[in-house]
């Protein structure tokens, strides 16, 4: 196949719209400063339809003996492509703030409500406990209650 | 975490996940703190953290949420996000565990 007559800025494209999905739950969200607002996926999102937009005006453009099967590719990987980023900005932007209010939830000065769970070893413990029994060899100035959604 | 603990502070994960989960996360993580198995969501449920059908399969689960109790019980700081992938980070907490006596 000739190397010329490869739409390069479409494949490209594509596989940089997968790139910048991927990358942000395999790398970026390890880090506060890209996790919080995905602007290093987003822009490689704007690079990636930059990249398909040229790609496309390649496929179309008249004579440049491109094959028939140039255009449905083109019409097909940058769909594709613009699924991709639409799928993220729902997934980073959109879903992820579908969270209940709680707005019933302690707050600031208020006291805890005690409770009992089971530790990792099925052992009931006691949220007085927790303050009071030592951490490293000391009565804990605190307790950090951390409040995850489990089964990832 | 291991910073907290040198502050003083003792981390306790919670979640509807049953022991076992919990304990399989906890070692493949390398976490040494407590984390707590709520699986029918009571205290969840009573803290007002619940997402109903969220989980994977539609489970009720937690929504991210930290609290910060001094060592009376008393909250002296929270994070409720409003988006999952934004999550506290340990240097705030450390900021406000500095102030607890």
């Amino acid at each position: 196949m000739n190397i010329r007559r490869l739409n390069w800025p479409i494949w490209a494209g594509f596989l940089l719209s997968l790139i910048a999905f991927l990358s942000y739950f395999l790398v970026f969200v390890w880090f506060p400063v890209t996790r919080d607002f995905p602007w290093v996926n987003l822009l490689l999102f704007v690079l990636a339809t930059a990249l398909l937009l040229v790609g496309v005006r390649r496929a179309f453009a008249p004579d440049r003996s491109r094959p028939k099967l140039s255009k449905i590719a083109g019409v097909i990987l940058t769909s594709l492509g613009l699924a991709i980023f639409g799928l993220f900005v729902f997934a980073t932007l959109i879903n992820a703030r579908r969270l209940p209010s709680s707005q019933s939830a302690p707050q600031i000065s208020q006291k805890a409500p005690d409770f009992t769970l089971s530790d990792t070893n099925g052992k009931p413990i006691s949220l007085s406990e927790l303050l009071a029994s030592p951490v490293k060899g000391k009565v804990p100035r605190g307790v950090l209650l951390v409040f995850y959604r489990g089964y990832w | 975490m291991a910073r907290l603990e040198e502050a003083g502070i003792r981390p306790v994960a919670i979640s509807v996940d049953t022991p076992e989960e919990s304990r399989n996360l906890r070692q493949q993580a390398g976490y040494t703190f407590t984390f707590l198995s709520d699986p029918k969501a009571e205290v969840i449920r009573r803290y007002d953290l619940l997402h109903a059908g969220a989980g994977i399969e539609g489970q009720d689960v937690a929504r991210p949420a930290e609290f910060l109790l001094d060592s009376s019980g008393t909250v002296r700081w929270l994070n409720l996000t409003e988006n999952y992938w934004v999550r506290a980070r340990p240097e705030q907490i450390l900021e406000v565990a500095k102030a607890l006596q």
